[in-house]
């Protein structure tokens, strides 16, 4: 693996910030250029990049992430209930939050590795999603639901600002930009942008060689001189914080945070996000994140008239047998075809989308022989 | 030139295997002492009361005058202590370049630092540190390949610049010929001599005769976890015990 240089990191920096703010019209011929699915791929871009830094440096597999995630939208609301219904206090606070769980459930996982570990993180987060739903009912609210209310204190928003809300239900706004449609999407544009960064800089730095150490030889670390536990626990903080930001911009899009975003199935969607993306790759994830989300739009869309228009070639019968087979893997079983999707990825690309996107980029060097070796070193002036 | 590493009374069961029995041994600053014995003779078993990995039921490990009994391994390292195994332990899904970089890093900052601001790139000196202590290895053209597609004898010099890199007070070898060809064990000899001229304190246990009578300035004989003999290398060949327990009386 060749090293990085600073101008290529920055090049790939630029490129993904535009590709991001260029979202809604890169997307707009999929389908996909509305604002409350382009911030459904922000936010778990985010989630899937933090889980990445756990995943991808130090190869410790969390299936329970999820846990960090809800930690985090439950803090925003209750930041929003109590001080404000500006996002900034309530991001903060989620993601402290997150990390002070990832803290704390890692600090008793990270004692064990391999299989023992991942069982250990599920149990914690299966433990957090059945409190949430049952005895921290005062906190969470249950099986309802955390929800703002009109009789909510907001303390800052209305001591400081003055702010009266009257008789309609607030969203949260930035500095008076209200937090819904694109302007939302932008927002979560903008943190994703600045997670990619953080998570590039981490990548690159001497801490992040440390944890890709982690991965590949724990016992030669330790008799180089080096503390392995520290090394992995950081790791597993940062990637709660990350999965507490996102939590909490869920739930500034969306003022209301419920037990199921804690549920194992929340987990295992960001460790299909990262694998399906890349593992260990600085793109990946947020492809991962992106592609999931975007399928699980479409086919979930999907029901038996427009089945049947999409078939409406074929004879009657057939017309129907297709349909009936085809209508498995759209609505409601969605997850079937997600199911296919992976596993076609991880048998024939086990390096993800990104292993895809290399070997055609190989392809086109192979072509164009010495040229690409040329024009590689032009963008350095 | 002091003792650097003082052995006392060690003692070791597995089970109801005595595997050291009342072991003592001294090493001499800036020489190479070698420990030698058949298998089973509890080598590996001490080696390991040096570094962490065992701590043994009675007696003390001193280095430079510290116990090392009841420290972490990572702690020892930063001592001044660099072990290479007798399987290369290394990075194998990093390059070569980074490989010797890790270890540079753990002894400049310590065993733990939150370095995510600086990149690996920008650190220039540790760079070439690391760089030319591969070249002196003779894998500085290899610097940017992954060590895991590397030959056995690469894995090897690898392993032992990891530990160079580090400037040890002293360093363990545990059988740094097991598996090699006469002319690589010659040129590993050669390579050890020259790092023993640099003044690096060596404790090797090894096999191979030849190796053993080309470095050492003195060996201890290990048979069923008890020291039969420490002594100089001409001393050895003529030992009755030793012939006795190494060879069943057969002469060296």
């Amino acid at each position: 693996m060749n090293t990085p240089s600073k101008t290529s990191d920055m090049i790939l920096l630029v490129c993904f910030a535009a590709a991001v703010l260029a979202g809604p019209i890169i997307m707009a011929p999929f389908g996909a250029g509305y604002p409350d699915l382009l911030q459904k791929f922000a936010i778990f871009g985010i989630f899937a990049i933090g889980f990445n830094i756990l995943f991808g440096l130090t190869g410790y597999l969390s299936f329970g992430h999820a846990a960090f995630l809800g930690a985090g939208s439950y803090t925003a609301v209750w930041a929003f209930k109590l001080f404000s219904m500006n996002p900034i206090p309530a991001l903060i606070l989620a993601v402290v939050m997150g990390g002070v769980f990832a803290l704390i459930i890692g600090f008793v996982s990270l004692r064990r590795s391999g299989i023992y570990f991942s069982i250990l993180t599920l149990a914690f987060a299966q433990m957090s999603y059945n409190l949430a739903y049952s005895v921290l009912t005062p906190i969470t609210n249950g099986e309802t639901g955390l929800q703002l209310v009109q009789s909510d204190p907001r303390w800052i928003d209305t001591a400081i600002f003055g702010i009266d809300y009257g008789s309609v239900l607030p969203s949260s706004s930035l500095f008076g930009i209200d937090m819904t449609g694109f302007h939302g999407f932008y927002f979560c544009a903008a943190i994703l942008i600045l997670c990619f960064y953080v998570s590039m800089r981490i990548f690159r730095s001497p801490f992040g060689m440390m944890l890709r150490a982690v991965k590949t030889n724990q016992n030669r670390m330790n008799y180089t001189g080096l503390n392995t536990r520290p090394y992995a626990l950081a790791a597993f903080v940062i990637s709660g914080m990350y999965a507490g930001l996102a939590g909490g911009l869920m739930a500034v899009m969306d003022p209301l945070a419920g037990a199921e975003r804690m549920q194992w199935t929340a987990s295992g969607e960001v460790v299909l996000m990262t694998i399906l993306g890349g593992t260990g790759t600085l793109l990946g994830p947020v492809i991962g994140a992106g592609a999931i989300k975007y399928f699980e739009n479409i086919f979930s869309a999907f029901n038996e008239n427009i089945l049947m228009g999409f078939f409406s070639f074929l004879p009657e019968g057939l017309q129907h047998a297709a349909v009936s087979v085809a209508g498995l893997f759209v609505g409601e079983g969605w997850h079937l075809t997600l199911g296919v999707l992976f596993m076609v990825i991880v048998i024939f690309l086990p390096g993800g989308l990104m292993e895809g996107v290399a070997r055609i980029g190989r392809l086109f060097k192979r072509k164009s022989g010495d040229d690409g070796a040329k024009t590689a070193t032009v963008p350095a002036e | 030139m002091g003792t650097i590493l003082k052995v006392q009374n060690v003692n070791k069961r597995f089970g109801g295997l005595k595997a050291l029995n009342e072991v003592n041994l001294e090493v001499e600053e800036g020489t190479v002492h070698a420990i030698i014995g058949p298998n089973g003779a509890g080598k590996s078993t001490l080696l390991n009361t040096f570094v962490g990995r065992l701590t043994p039921d009675t007696g003390s490990v001193m280095f430079n005058g510290t116990s090392l009994l009841g420290i972490k391994p990572h702690e020892i390292n930063q001592a001044g202590v660099s072990r290479v195994f007798q399987t290369p332990e290394i990075f194998g899904e990093l390059t070569l370049l980074e490989n010797v970089m890790i270890p540079a890093f753990a002894r400049r900052d310590g065993s733990f630092t939150l370095n995510a601001f600086s990149t690996v790139v920008g650190e220039t000196s540790l760079q070439q540190k690391a760089m030319d202590t591969l070249s002196d290895l003779g894998l500085g053209e290899k610097a940017n390949e992954i060590a895991n597609q590397m030959s056995r004898g690469d894995k090897r010099r690898l392993e032992l610049a990891m530990c160079l890199v580090q400037e040890p007070k002293l360093l363990l070898l545990d059988e740094p010929t097991a598996g090699m060809a006469r002319a690589d064990t010659n040129n590993t000899i050669d390579l050890l001599k020259r790092i023993a001229e640099r003044g690096i304190t060596m404790v090797v246990i090894e096999h191979d005769m030849h190796v053993v009578f080309s470095l050492a300035q003195k060996i201890s004989v290990l048979a069923q976890g008890t020291v039969i003999a420490e002594d100089l290398p001409q001393n050895i060949k003529g030992n009755p015990k030793v012939q006795e327990a190494y060879l069943g009386g057969a002469h060296l």
